[in-house]
């Protein structure tokens, strides 16, 4: 499951989606807002996608992850519009046999989204509003 | 031929518009779009700005030659997660 969505992420229902008889271990990872940046006092955050782009690199993601880790399943979903501080930006859940795999693809697929997947997020602080973002490295598609 | 172009985040503020209809000629790459673009809208060029370029939900180089009904994005500095 790759979505974005302008809903609250549902972390049980990710977590059912990727229970599977065979998997030993299910690792959630729960991106939230958080109240400072950058010595700046944070009100809200309001992600913006490409979401037809964003849901094909979240699979793309989903499918690397794969190559590298024996995973069994596993659920991304990023939230769009005004996020209240404290609240997810992002869930992801992976299960796996084994734990190690299940770890190593969570960690894999959050640095991968702040890469290549097209999702902004502007930052409403006290005194202003600022579109955050730092392109770095090129996504693997471009070098193909 | 005709693309079409879709503003994000920082700039489709800077351009005033989502999403455009641009008339372009045979061998039009990403650079020459992006070009003509700062001449329709001189505030899409930021300062500074790294871009990352997309046709029909894919990246692509600069040099990507356009194709009749393309979607083209232009992507700012990413910020998921």
């Amino acid at each position: 499951m790759f979505r974005v969505t302008h809903q609250p992420i549902d972390l049980n229902e990710l977590v059912h989606y990727v229970a599977d008889p065979e998997a030993g271990a299910i690792v959630p990872f729960i991106g939230t807002t958080r109240n400072n940046n950058e010595g700046r006092k944070v009100i809200a955050l309001d992600y913006e996608a490409y979401p037809e782009m964003a849901e094909k690199e979240l699979a793309r993601i989903g499918a690397d992850a794969g190559k590298k880790w024996p995973i069994c399943k596993m659920a991304i979903v990023h939230r769009l519009g005004p996020v209240q501080i404290g609240e997810a930006s992002v869930i992801i859940v992976v299960s796996s046999a084994h734990r190690d795999a299940a770890f190593g693809a969570s960690r894999f697929a959050i640095e991968e989204i702040k890469k290549t997947v097209p999702i902004w997020k502007k930052e409403v602080f006290e005194g202003g509003e600022v579109w955050i973002g730092t392109q770095s490295g090129q996504p693997l598609s471009a070098l193909k | 031929m005709k693309v079409k172009v879709k503003f994000f985040a920082i700039l489709r503020e800077r351009a005033g518009a989502a999403e455009v209809l641009k008339e372009i000629s045979d061998g039009c790459t990403i650079a020459d779009l992006w070009r003509q673009l700062q001449k329709d809208y001189p505030k899409l060029d930021v300062p500074g700005i790294r871009l990352l370029y997309a046709v029909n939900q894919n990246y692509v180089g600069l040099d990507y030659v356009l194709r009749e009904q393309d979607e083209v994005v232009f992507i700012p500095p990413v910020s998921g997660g």
